[in-house]
């Protein structure tokens, strides 16, 4: 059995939920919860009042670690009832083809019911006009994400970003509101004060919830280890071929050839994040599982997004001037 | 368990810093990080890339926070930045709140969920007008633990003199906010002395570091009387026979057991807790901040809104009560306007009945002829809502104490509110 499979042994929703044939110990009254007992549960509550608070919420999922991440805690929240919302992946067609595969097997897993609208699709219909044929496409999943939004009339979308990953992050609320036009506004943002979630909407506008906010690089590895969840193979240390490029490692595919003067090499390497391939890069890493994954991650002298995106690195608000426009 | 899982043990505490625009913050939150190891290396080429481009030297720690591009133009922080950080007793979670007088509602956001609150005074200038308005915030959301840094000590000669006058001024502030043990730390955030490491510079302090006192503060609200808001019903089967709900919610405090006679709000429905199920299994009993699902022994009338409780230690069923008002919006409050009342699960009209006062944050006395609460004020009223609310006073419980309030035409969220008086019956 896979290890995918072996996470949701069985077809029917209340098979991960028998509480009859187990019976974990006693909680200690008087400890505090551990951080990420504490994480797990905070996330849960979220997901649950934005559920009670929205009409037609769906969650991004994208098979990558934070939104597997996201799918354990919507487990956590709803079993043994079907998730309360549909996945919605924006697929910019650059994506890896293990991580791609590893997205459709988990929702059938899960028998959740998975959206797919592409950037592709969105540059056939003319709503994307590319500046040159080798443009990322990364930044382009804004209008294909918003035209998703109308098109199912989406009033949340759960998001797996965190806000140690980057500045702007750090500033966002998590429950995020967005205007009609997709747009975010830093410096007009609701506040949030204790658990007091305010998911109230004029029409056409739709909030961004980020039941992960709080959450590090370190404590998602540690989830899932902790949960045994399964991860597209392409985050454990596996052999190569790129081009050092930047300071970054640029992974060499049929997508991203390498530039004339460019020697290609093969290195030991694995990925912290697994975008859009013309804009994601592996790191030199030995980890060949989540143990040493987090080791590596505890000891890490690189973050995240500094190790891994070209596109963050054209300026320090990149980001941020993203988000402002409707991405993620 | 792998000893990955281990690498960082232990629970999490949540605190918050406050200060005035110069009172050296960022830096400080910036030193926390870097000498407790939180930096990595390219945020560290990123600050000294833009130090240098200012035309500074050295190493400006307050970029790592500052994370908006206005922020960094102007060089202010304008909103509430999270950071987080880990040490091998506990993680941390920073709620960097800006200092500016206009932006005391990201203050008090930051400061609403804060086990502990660290208040910067700047030694070279002693207690200011926003250090008073920071300690009446902390005080008002009842943090805690209260710590006074008084930061660039090194800019008066590390003297123990004007720490100790400092020291005075500030016990004057506690007292008349009736905030109990303070603890006052002098400190560099610039040089490091005090923060992480003691330095050899304030041999004359005997006290705590910084980081020693956020290693050892508690966190999380006492454990208490329990409550339990209802956040969804779930039709699902759960139990062996008879088709039983489940109420799914998370423990704001105390514990719950399985077997525990519980009563459901606000109709007072008496049951008993026949399981307490997760995915990973049933528990015998849950705690305060755990998220969890409650089936009981029989069918009760019960919904989103409802809470559960134990008997012997009921909350209030109110419709009218006193509250502490933060007025978050640039629209002041509008006398018998009708908001929406955001109460843990439940959201129901209400409006402000009367006004009864506000607080002067000069001499931080209440002023009672007042007309409304405008941007940043901090009031008390009387307030009347359509549904009764399950509620507890602020002071007994944070949780069931707390609202907000919603515009119902632009749905900002207008003011934040902290139960003070239950008027029964």
């Amino acid at each position: 059995m896979s290890a995918v499979a072996k996470l949701v042994s069985g077809t029917h929703f209340g098979e991960d939920l028998d509480h009859h044939s187990k019976c974990v110990p006693d909680t200690n009254f008087e400890a505090r919860l551990s951080h990420l007992d504490w994480l797990e549960s905070e996330a849960i509550h979220i997901m649950r009042e934005v559920v009670a608070e929205t009409r037609n919420p769906a969650l991004l999922f994208s098979g990558g670690k934070d939104s597997i991440v996201m799918l354990r805690v919507a487990q956590k929240a709803f079993r043994p009832d079907r998730f309360p919302f549909p996945l919605l992946h924006i697929d910019t067609e650059h994506n890896f083809p293990e991580v791609t595969a590893f997205r459709d097997a988990r929702a059938a897993e899960l028998g959740e019911r998975l959206i797919v609208r592409s950037v592709g699709e969105s540059i056939r219909a003319g709503r994307v006009k590319l500046r040159r044929p080798d443009e990322s496409r990364n930044v382009h999943q804004t209008v294909t994400l918003l035209d998703a939004v109308k098109e199912f009339e989406f009033d949340a979308l759960f998001g797996g970003a965190r806000r140690d990953e980057e500045k702007a992050r750090a500033k966002e609320r998590i429950l995020s509101h967005r205007d009609e036009f997709g747009q975010w506004d830093p410096r007009n943002q609701r506040p949030e004060l204790w658990s007091l979630y305010n998911a109230r909407l004029a029409p056409g506008e739709h909030l961004r919830v980020f039941p992960l906010s709080n959450w590090t690089e370190l404590d998602i590895w540690q989830y899932i280890e902790r949960e045994g969840l399964a991860v597209p193979r392409i985050y454990y240390a596996h052999d190569r071929e790129v081009v050092e490029r930047n300071g970054l490692l640029a992974p060499v595919t049929e997508l991203t050839p390498p530039r004339p003067g460019e020697t290609v090499v093969t290195r030991r390497v694995r990925f912290r994040t697994v975008g859009d391939i013309t804009c994601t890069c592996p790191v030199a890493s030995n980890a060949g599982n989540t143990d040493a994954i987090i080791a590596e991650t505890a000891t890490a002298t690189v973050t995240e997004r500094g190790a891994t995106r070209m596109d963050d690195q054209t300026s320090d608000a990149s980001m941020e001037l993203r988000k402002r426009e409707g991405y993620f | 368990m792998s000893q990955a899982l281990n690498l960082i043990a232990g629970d999490v505490l949540r605190f918050t810093t406050a200060g005035s625009v110069d009172d050296g913050k960022s830096t400080l939150i910036g030193r926390l990080l870097l000498d407790a190891k939180g930096l990595l290396e390219d945020q560290l080429a990123a600050v000294a890339r833009t130090t240098a481009r200012r035309g500074d030297t050295g190493m400006d720690l307050s970029l790592f926070t500052d994370g908006l591009t206005l922020e960094r133009e102007q060089g202010i922080t304008i909103d509430v930045a999270y950071r987080y950080f880990a040490t091998p007793r506990r993680r941390f979670i920073i709620a960097d709140n800006p200092g500016h007088e206009q932006y005391t509602r990201n203050m008090v956001t930051g400061s609403s969920t804060a086990d502990v609150s660290v208040i910067l005074v700047d030694a070279t200038r002693g207690i200011s007008q926003q250090t008073r308005r920071h300690a009446a915030v902390a005080s008002l959301l009842a943090i805690p633990r209260v710590v006074v840094a008084v930061n660039k000590m090194d800019q008066v000669g590390w003297d123990r003199a004007v720490f100790e006058k400092i020291a005075a001024d500030f016990a004057g502030v506690a007292q008349s906010l009736g905030i109990r043990g303070v603890k006052l730390i002098p400190l560099s955030a610039l040089e490091g002395d005090m923060v992480v490491t003691r330095g050899d510079r304030l041999d004359w302090y005997t006290g705590p570091t910084l980081l020693e006192v956020l290693e050892t503060a508690d966190a999380g609200q006492p454990s208490g009387h329990l409550r339990f808001p209802v956040q969804l019903v779930s039709r699902s089967r759960f139990g062996k026979g008879e088709e039983h709900r489940g109420y799914m919610g998370r423990v704001e405090s105390g514990t719950i057991r399985v077997g525990d006679t519980v009563v459901a709000w606000p109709l007072g429905l008496e049951a008993r807790v026949a399981d307490i199920v997760t995915l990973d299994g049933t528990l015998r009993a849950a705690s305060a901040g755990r998220s969890i699902t409650v089936v009981l022994d029989r069918q009760v009338d019960v919904a989103r809104g409802d809470l559960l409780s134990h008997a012997h230690d009921a909350p209030s069923v109110v419709r009218r009560f006193d509250a502490r008002l933060t007025w978050l919006d640039r629209e002041p409050l509008a006398q018998g306007r009708r908001y929406w009342l955001k109460h843990g699960t439940q959201t129901v009209r209400a409006s402000i009945e009367t006004l009864h006062s506000r607080l002067d944050l000069t001499t931080l006395k209440p002023v009672s002829d007042a007309a409304t609460l405008a941007f940043n004020d901090i009031g008390t009223a009387r307030i009347v809502t359509g549904r009764a609310l399950i509620a507890d006073t602020y002071a007994h419980n944070r949780a069931t104490g707390s609202f907000i309030l919603i515009d119902e035409a632009t749905n900002h969220t207008v003011a934040g509110g902290m139960i003070s008086r239950l008027e029964h019956g």
